[in-house]
């Protein structure tokens, strides 16, 4: 029973995986605790994202690990998921250059790309010598991403970009930018690469969540693009949308492992903290606190085990997806809190993981669609009443 | 050069052991399994030899019971072309080991033989040293630097209070000691090639060996709970202490 506590697999939930995704789960594990922990904080007093392990994790196979082809490992969708919970486990700064890097740059190329982008750019994106970003978000819109202000105009047989996206992880690291735009038809994805003139980016700097990841301000000024670093598949919002449908999957299992991270160093620190002469873990009151993080951290790998299968069988629908975003970064971000108030003033310094973790998860709850918007658009698929548009 | 790893299945470092109440073994419920790490070292060594080789082939093995595959595709998919697994559901003694090893040394005649010095389990530091009587080997153990130069090999050794370099012609049976290198994990693409490496389970008594165990657990026991310290008042109580109850001085 003890085993179980310290794995956290409360009903098992190890004999539902294949031994290949316990060994991919195993390798993350131990390139997390061996060369991401050691120098974690550091990273995040000195808001700097750790560079050195881009071609760690590329040579680990960790970028496009669901895609199958152009040098990617062709995992399921289990062994993805497993990938992201074991990197958040770290920090989600980590998590999110690869949520990034895989599920957003490299799957936009890999589903709405031309075969000729598909191998200009994957191959070398899963070896993390290239890196790329998702321009999506801008300044003044964030939920709305259809009131997009960014514009690709028409001009001869190519196209002149305008307009600014902001909140852009790895925005001043990446080589390539896929940026959605408004044409006439609608909306388009370019790929905008570094060294285009007009294109320029800053670091967004100053914050007290992502420490360890890069977030910056894209910004495009007459950049002349031409048709072939046009998204040729890539039809209106919504191929847009289904790139933010993979990340937020990825999410929904990260969140998992900040939780967990959580929860194992509060209950070691009230099995050893005494108070008025007996250990923390004998209070009722402390007692609750770990039932619940233990009870919301089992549905939530309950959660994402079985949408893993969904996906895998090409059966998952978007509302799951919200479902699992919104419970389990909602959860793990309530879990973070209780863990920081049972560490008590342990709880905010960096000699525990834990109010990292937390100051972390704020951001996780208000990217890829907020935890209300999850709330609205599960709303509408019960209803069928939209309530934000 | 066709290197053979034997390797054995443990209980992860990190699991908290469990002593049965009858005695009789270790609670394997629940028990997270992995490649004993002395044999980890050695699977990464071999692979390193190959790769400094830049030819032949790494061969790994172990014995046990079907479910000890998952090992087995780790090794495979940290690099190893491919695995045999002797299977049985009997414990086995360690003679009984270095006896099956030499049997699949004498089918798959490789020119060197890597293990661990020892299982983290048991602790027996055994096999290899049987192995390489049993074969009429040369043996270095407790290797902490392996060179190989045609068909000589030189290692150095961790003996107590320093370091002792020997030289043998191969072929040869090397255990590893803790520092010789540090494993790497089984990269993503690896897991996804080691799918396809071949896997052969051959059963134990196809051997034609008397399984036969000489040695016989009778009784596992925890360690004793460590007592809880005391404070003494002066220093000359504490030697007064050390050298009447203690015994130490």
């Amino acid at each position: 029973m003890a085993q179980i506590l310290e794995d956290l697999d409360y009903f098992s939930l190890d004999d539902l995986l294949t031994s290949e995704e316990r060994m991919t789960r195993e390798t993350v594990k131990q390139f997390v605790e061996r060369e991401v922990l050691p120098e974690i904080e550091t990273h995040f007093a000195a808001e700097t994202f750790p560079l050195q392990l881009i071609p760690r994790m590329a040579e680990l196979g960790f970028f496009g690990a669901n895609m199958k082809g152009y040098g990617c490992a062709g995992m399921n969708n289990v062994a993805y998921g497993l990938i992201m919970q074991e990197l958040e486990a770290g920090d989600s700064g980590l998590r999110s250059f690869a949520s990034v890097q895989s599920a957003l740059s490299m799957y936009a190329i890999y589903a709405f790309g031309s075969e000729e982008q598909k191998r200009r750019y994957l191959p070398q994106m899963a070896q993390g010598k290239l890196i790329g970003c998702f321009g999506l978000t801008e300044p003044d819109h964030g939920s709305d991403p259809a009131g997009m202000e960014t514009r690709a105009r028409r001009d001869g047989n190519g196209w002149v970009l305008n307009g600014t996206k902001r909140w852009i992880t790895n925005g001043t690291i990446a080589g390539v930018a896929v940026v959605w735009a408004r044409v006439d038809e609608g909306i388009a994805g370019f790929l905008v690469e570094k060294d285009k003139p007009g294109f320029t980016s800053r670091n967004i700097n100053g914050k007290f969540s992502m420490r360890a990841s890069i977030t910056s301000e894209l910004t495009f000024e007459d950049v002349r693009l031409t048709d072939s670093d046009r998204l040729p598949e890539a039809r209106g919002l919504r191929a847009a949308l289904a790139c933010l449908t993979q990340a937020r999957y990825g999410i929904a299992w990260g969140a998992i492992g900040a939780a967990r991270s959580c929860y194992r160093t509060a209950l070691e620190y009230v099995k050893s903290r005494k108070q008025f002469s007996r250990p923390l873990a004998g209070y009722q009151l402390v007692q609750n606190k770990l039932v619940t993080m233990l009870t919301e951290i089992t549905k939530a790998q309950m959660v994402c085990l079985r949408l893993a299968h969904l996906k895998d069988q090409g059966k998952m629908r978007q509302e799951q997806v919200s479902f699992a975003k919104r419970n389990n970064v909602g959860w793990a971000l309530e879990i973070a809190r209780m863990a920081r108030d049972m560490l008590g003033a342990n709880g905010i310094v960096n000699e525990y993981p834990v109010i990292r973790h937390m100051l972390n998860l704020e951001t996780v709850n208000t990217y890829e669609g907020t935890f209300d918007v999850h709330t609205l658009i599960l709303g509408r698929d019960l209803t069928g009443l939209s309530a934000f548009d | 050069m066709k290197i053979l790893v034997p390797f054995k299945r443990v209980p992860d470092p990190a699991t908290t052991i469990r002593i049965l109440p009858d005695g009789s073994g270790i609670a394997t419920d629940n028990v997270k399994w992995v490649i004993n790490p002395f044999d980890e070292i050695a699977i990464e060594e071999a692979l390193r030899i190959k790769e400094r080789l830049k030819t032949g082939e790494v061969v790994l093995m172990t014995i046990g019971q079907s479910n000890w595959q998952e090992q087995l595709r780790t090794g495979l998919a940290m690099g190893a072309d491919r695995a045999k697994l002797i299977v049985t559901d009997k414990p086995l003694d360690t003679l009984t080991i270095a006896r099956v090893i030499a049997k699949v040394v004498a089918e798959e005649q490789p020119r060197l033989v890597i293990l661990g010095k020892q299982a983290i389990d048991d602790d027996s530091n055994q096999v290899g040293q049987m192995l390489a009587e049993i074969l009429g080997w040369p043996q270095a153990t407790f290797a902490s630097k392996l060179e190989i130069e045609g068909d000589r090999c030189t290692v150095v050794r961790e003996v107590d209070g320093g370091l002792e370099t020997v030289a043998f012609p191969l072929p040869a049976v090397v255990t590893t000691d803790l520092r010789l290198n540090e494993p790497r994990y089984a990269s993503l693409p690896g897991i996804m090639k080691a799918r396809k490496k071949e896997l052969k389970e051959i059963p134990i008594e196809s051997l034609g060996l008397d399984l036969t165990p000489k040695l016989r657990v009778k009784e596992l026991k925890a360690p004793p709970k460590r007592q809880a310290g005391r404070k003494v008042g002066s220093v000359q109580e504490l030697v007064k202490l050390l050298h009447e109850e203690a015994k130490l001085i």
